[in-house]
């Protein structure tokens, strides 16, 4: 992408000391999507953890996922809360289930017209959202609609 | 064995606050207001100050115990207790703990407080200034989600979904706080009424928030001053007893940046700790009399009240009307000196004071007669808290 979806400015993600994190950070720099998932129940998990909350046993492992999945909530915000954003109008922001990987969620932002149309259910598709200038640099992995307006 | 309860073993006796003021506007220092508001409980129950052998708080209060026993010079210091979880959401769980500390016998005269003066450090609805950022917070934080108002936005959303609720429901919520405000001259936004129209009209913050659908920030302080039930019986004021209280969640709520991934997402997390608290009290929804329920922001309020079993979320849209959530003639008069929204943003103690003040007969929009009442901590965090007081004739 040559252009991101909010402007540069907002914090930076990058894995914490302890590297729960970093399989996350650094599949979707790939373009992969990767949770966790408790090896012996199948049960998946996120955002991440030490140990499987079903088990109560450390060998999680991570797994991909297809990075698609429906939009379970969202709001749009029109007050911005950081400088990066004074100037930005509304925006969107999905929380995504992915039906494939155990209903896990996530959350990001809904690409195409901040004033759109949202609907609870819509099937979307991941875009790996690359912040290659940035110090470190990172990827953000962003959400359209499957057959809508966004682009 | 003894039945493992609070019911009617520990009581409020003593209710205090300092004048009110918008954020950033407090002539003193925090730990000053903080001072003062306990010095108000203190005259108010008939105690002397320096028989205060705990405190307890919650939200990471700056004001800590011993600096508050030395500054006080309290006799001695018995218990001293802070209340995990950030927001509101440990207001009663402060009281609770306080009540336990007494029933117990760790403690004889416990104060719970609240001191805020936000313009003196940082403000709770701001994004995070960091460079880079770690953890549930990577999360969200790069996506523009990082305010409270933000984060709690799609579980309101989501529940209005299923259920099919609209927008006059929580107009409804905001319009009873701005109602009772105009009774209550301790309020920030006395004065101030809101009209169905100026709801309308007021700016989205986020959907489905307007303006008015979120609460205030405010700066002062609140104290409410607990001891044994029998001492309670020989002190000035009309003793608010508690009845039951519970603190918590159900299962896997994540923290708030990570809320997203909560299971049960379009919940305000009362439907295990509501039940826990009626069933320590002996009561059930329909003997609440009045109820105050915290508003971070009206759709935590909505899920709440539905929690706390006052009706079904398909009964919503009938349920709130205004009319049905004023003082005294409401069937259910909610937040009855304004709350969060439009008495003062004192995360939440002005309305645990409020529930001692209904049963004492002394509220700006006083509830004829009411001997049950119930006072809501923060929703949709976690873990969460709910308080009920009973008076004498409820025992």
């Amino acid at each position: 992408m040559s252009e991101s979806y909010l402007p540069p400015g907002l914090p930076i993600p990058v894995p914490e000391p302890s590297g729960l994190s970093r399989p996350y950070w650094e599949g979707v720099r790939g373009e992969v999507l990767k949770v966790q998932r408790n090896p012996k129940t199948g049960v998946y998990q996120w955002p991440p953890q030490w140990i499987c909350h079903d088990t109560q046993t450390f060998d999680v492992e991570w797994v991909e996922v297809a990075p698609k999945g429906v939009i379970y909530s969202w709001t749009r915000v029109w007050h911005p809360v950081h400088p990066a954003l004074k100037e930005v109008g509304p925006y969107i922001v999905v929380v995504v289930e992915l039906p494939h990987a155990g209903k896990v969620r996530m959350l990001g932002n809904l690409l195409g017209d901040p004033r759109q149309a949202v609907v609870i259910g819509a099937p979307v598709e991941a875009v790996f959202e690359h912040h290659n200038d940035a110090a470190p640099p990172f990827t953000l992995v962003q959400w359209r609609t499957i057959g809508g307006e966004a682009g | 064995m003894t039945r493992r309860s609070l019911r009617g073993r520990v009581a409020a006796a003593g209710v205090g606050e300092t004048a009110y003021y918008r954020h950033g506007q407090a002539p003193e220092p925090e730990f000053v207001l903080c001072l003062k508001a306990i010095l108000a409980a203190c005259e108010d129950a008939g105690i002397d100050p320096r028989d205060i052998d705990g405190f307890a708080s919650y939200s990471n209060d700056r004001n800590d115990p011993p600096s508050l026993a030395t500054a006080l010079g309290t006799h001695q210091l018995r218990f001293s207790n802070m209340q995990w979880g950030g927001g509101g959401g440990g207001g009663a769980g402060a009281m609770a703990n306080a009540a336990a500390a007494i029933a117990g016998g760790l403690a004889d005269c416990v104060v719970v407080y609240r001191a805020l003066a936000q313009g003196q450090f940082g403000r709770f609805g701001q994004g995070s200034r960091a460079n880079t950022i770690t953890g549930d917070s990577a999360l969200t934080n790069p996506y523009g989600q990082m305010s409270p108002a933000q984060y709690y936005a799609p579980k309101a959303m989501r529940f209005m979904h299923e259920h099919d609720i609209g927008q006059e429901a929580l107009r409804a919520i905001a319009m009873a706080s701005y109602h009772h405000a105009q009774a209550n001259p301790r309020a920030v936004m006395y004065g101030r009424p809101l009209t169905e129209q100026g709801y309308d009209e007021s700016r989205w913050i986020t959907e489905p928030f307007h303006l008015y659908d979120c609460c205030m920030e405010n700066d002062g302080a609140a104290a409410i001053i607990l001891v044994s039930a029998e001492r309670a019986r020989d002190l000035k004021q009309t003793p608010a007893f508690v009845l039951g209280a519970a603190i918590g969640a159900g299962y896997r709520v994540h923290s708030t940046q990570a809320g997203f991934a909560t299971p049960d997402l379009a919940s305000s997390h009362f439907k295990t700790v509501a039940r826990h608290m009626y069933e320590m009290a002996e009561v059930g929804p329909t003997d609440v009399d009045v109820v105050q329920c915290y508003e971070n922001f009206t759709g935590g309020v909505l899920m709440s009240l539905v929690e706390h079993g006052f009706f079904a979320p398909e009964e919503a849209m009938d349920f709130l009307k205004l009319e049905n959530l004023i003082a005294p003639t409401g069937k259910l008069p909610l937040n009855t000196s304004g709350g969060n929204l439009a008495e003062c943003y004192m995360h939440g103690l002005e309305l645990q004071i409020e529930a001692v003040r209904q049963l004492r007969g002394q509220s700006t929009s006083q509830v004829a007669g009411a001997k049950v009442s119930l006072a809501v901590a923060g929703p949709m965090v976690t873990p969460v808290s709910t308080i009920i007081f009973g008076s004498e004739a409820v025992l």
